[in-house]
């Protein structure tokens, strides 16, 4: 490994960062701004965040959303979790590569479309559209993140573990909840996670499913915006890329170190 | 091997009035069209350390795993007890495993892991904790009780999954390639711990492997498997010095294995024509067999003495010369070549110093050995 920082690395560390973060930051700088007009600076301040608090709008809007992502987030988790074990699981059938395709499939899918096709299902089925759709279209698209990210897992789990939990007097249930599952949460929890932060900031989807009553935090900036951006939305936004910040870098964390852990710990249970 | 006179010998497979633990009847097992057991009838007795050797894809696992309940037979039935175990699970049959790779479970400590079964079976609460530190002191293991699995050594490990799958009394215990993960001083070691413990229990064990050493030590009963088929089932000195067939005299230790025809027949003993210009070799088969026969005959190098001067006392000698020795140090193998350019295999146990080696490369040499050394062998 070439471990010296050549100008040339040093450039396109710094040409791809700013790339990338360029935009968030002057955002999160000017949510600090003591001026009402976005683009002059006067000063720093936290008034925004303090005006913020007292907003009715925002507020409900950011607890529709919150509730969204944890309803939505844990129901994927059991369901994406499900799909994941029995597709590793249940070994060679007919069509098992169409149905392990057809779970990672709304994963390139464009949101538009997941989104559209959900808006139509609501409306032949005569469902309201509000909180509870949008529950139901964010299980639907994060679901199949959960499921790779615990399938991932479970590819290499060691599967006379199981049947030693069988062997010893476990009913199948017993034996997945009392030694599958302890083994392999660190990939659960993180596949909860990851779907948690999908489930916050998506847009598109909700778009299409919510109701007059059901505004999210992404809806309501996105609208906000329109009449023009608000230090109060920088503000708000600020908040939002520290939540999901916090939620992806945890997320990484928890898979990397613990699977890499539990697969140690493993491979020398295996060995001598 | 062979018991003492004064002890009653243990084989109950000797003895009508016996009721085996365990009868496959015709099993047979196909995944797709492949055959992995075929046809096989078998019986196992209580206590019995009953081992299945073959090598690997000869079908001996898929036997287990149909014990353990984690296979089923596609056709024909397992008793155990006297119950067809069919539609019994595999977490309701009184069978332990223990697994090759241990399968430990990793989250748990070795005083839980082996309280696991327990706490799934109908034992009183108040009464797991006796029986755990009961089985950690059978396998040594009470210093290690609070550690995980990744904390203790191989060995260590090995005796955990033994306690675990011992915890729960098990009428049957399958061992698959317990030992095999060892190095060859810690499994040797093993081996007689194994039996050890195998008499205080009583349990019946079943063992898989594909080391015929580990097999020959540990087992009452040997069964040689081949391609889902039993080829020869037997204590493990009658499978070395009576092997029924080419396919078993090959597997177990060391053989030369010489083609002939039966040329002369007087009663038990026959005379083998082998090779044009060398002596008949004389063998012996109870009930004799017809002239003509095409036959094997079997020899194991030890059963061979070699010698620079020809003995006169033997009933069968073959001239040759030394092409390699193979010092081993209790033993040597001396290979030699007989004329047309055959070898055979002589083993010579090193029973006193030697500073000078009597024979060595490229002498003149012959083989000598009598006439009940070797088994003729009809396949």
């Amino acid at each position: 490994m070439n471990r010296r920082f050549s100008w040339f690395n040093a450039t396109s560390l710094t040409l791809g960062f700013a790339f990338l973060y360029l935009p968030m930051l002057i955002l999160v700088i000017y949510s600090f701004n003591a001026s009402k007009l976005v683009t002059v600076w006067a000063g720093f301040s936290t008034k925004w965040y303090g005006e913020l608090l007292t907003n009715e709008a925002f507020l409900s809007a950011a607890w529709v959303t919150l509730k969204v992502a944890v309803i939505s987030s844990t129901v994927a988790t059991v369901l994406g979790t499900m799909a994941a074990y029995v597709l590793v699981r249940a070994g060679r059938f007919t069509g098992r590569t169409l149905f392990s395709g057809m779970i990672y499939a709304p994963i390139v899918m464009p949101e538009v479309i997941t989104g559209l096709a959900m808006l139509l299902l609501f409306i032949s089925l005569g469902l309201d559209r509000g909180v509870t759709t949008i529950i139901l279209a964010h299980i639907t698209f994060t679901m199949c993140f959960v499921s790779v990210v615990v399938s991932s897992r479970l590819v290499t789990f060691d599967k006379s573990l199981e049947e030693a939990a069988l062997d010893l007097g476990c009913t199948p249930f017993d034996a997945f909840k009392s030694v599958t599952l302890p083994i392999i949460a660190p990939a659960v929890v993180s596949g909860w996670l990851l779907a948690f932060t999908l489930s916050l900031d998506d847009l598109v989807i909700s778009q299409f499913v919510a109701g007059p009553s059901s505004t999210t935090l992404p809806m309501k900036i996105f609208s906000a915006v329109r009449l023009g951006v608000s230090p109060e939305i920088n503000a708000l936004s600020t908040i939002l890329i520290s939540i999901v910040t916090v939620g992806v870098i945890s997320a990484s964390l928890i898979s990397k170190r613990n699977i890499a852990r539990q697969r140690a710990d493993e491979q020398k249970a295996l060995q001598l | 091997m062979a018991q003492p006179g004064t002890r009653p010998v243990f084989a109950p497979w000797n003895d009508p009035e016996q009721k085996p633990l365990i009868q496959f009847k015709n099993v047979t097992k196909k995944f797709g069209d492949f055959v992995a057991i075929d046809d096989i009838t078998l019986d196992i007795y209580r206590r019995e350390f009953f081992a299945l050797l073959g090598p690997s894809g000869c079908g001996k696992t898929t036997l287990m795993r149909m014990l353990a309940g984690f296979e089923t037979p596609t056709s024909g039935t397992i008793m155990l007890d006297g119950v067809d175990i069919a539609p019994v699970p595999p977490n309701k049959r009184p069978v332990n495993m223990m697994f090759q790779s241990y399968a430990l479970f990793p989250h748990l400590t070795v005083w839980d892991n082996i309280a696991f079964g327990l706490r799934r079976s109908d034992m009183p609460k108040d009464q797991i904790p006796t029986r755990v530190e009961e089985m950690l002191r059978l396998t040594r293991l009470e210093k290690f009780a609070k550690r995980k699995p990744h904390q203790i050594s191989g060995g260590q490990r090995q005796r955990v999954a033994l306690a675990r799958s011992l915890a729960k009394a098990p009428k049957l215990l399958l061992l698959d390639e317990p030992l095999g993960a060892l190095d060859k001083k810690l499994r040797q070691d093993t081996q007689f711990e194994l039996m050890d413990i195998q008499e205080k229990t009583g349990t019946t064990f079943v063992i898989v492997t594909h080391d015929q050493e580990e097999a020959m030590t540990v087992a009452s009963r040997v069964a040689v498997m081949d391609h889902g088929r039993m080829i020869q089932v037997d204590t493990p000195d009658r499978i070395y010095e009576t092997p029924s067939s080419v396919y078993v005299a090959d597997f177990i230790g060391d053989v030369n294995i010489i083609e002939g025809t039966v040329s002369d027949v007087t009663d038990d003993k026959v005379r083998i024509d082998w090779a044009e210009g060398q002596p008949k070799i004389n063998g012996t088969i109870a009930g004799g067999l017809a002239k003509g026969t095409h036959v094997h005959y079997a020899i194991r190098p030890e059963k061979i003495a070699i010698a620079t001067q020809p003995p006169t006392d033997r009933a069968n000698v073959i001239e040759g010369t030394v092409h390699d020795i193979a010092y081993l140090g209790n033993i040597s193998t001396y290979k030699v070549e007989l004329a047309g350019g055959r070898m055979m295999k002589a083993q010579v146990a090193n029973d006193r110093r030697i500073a000078r080696r009597e024979i060595t490369w490229d002498d003149k040499v012959w083989l000598s050995f009598t006439d009940t050394a070797g088994v003729v062998l009809l396949n």
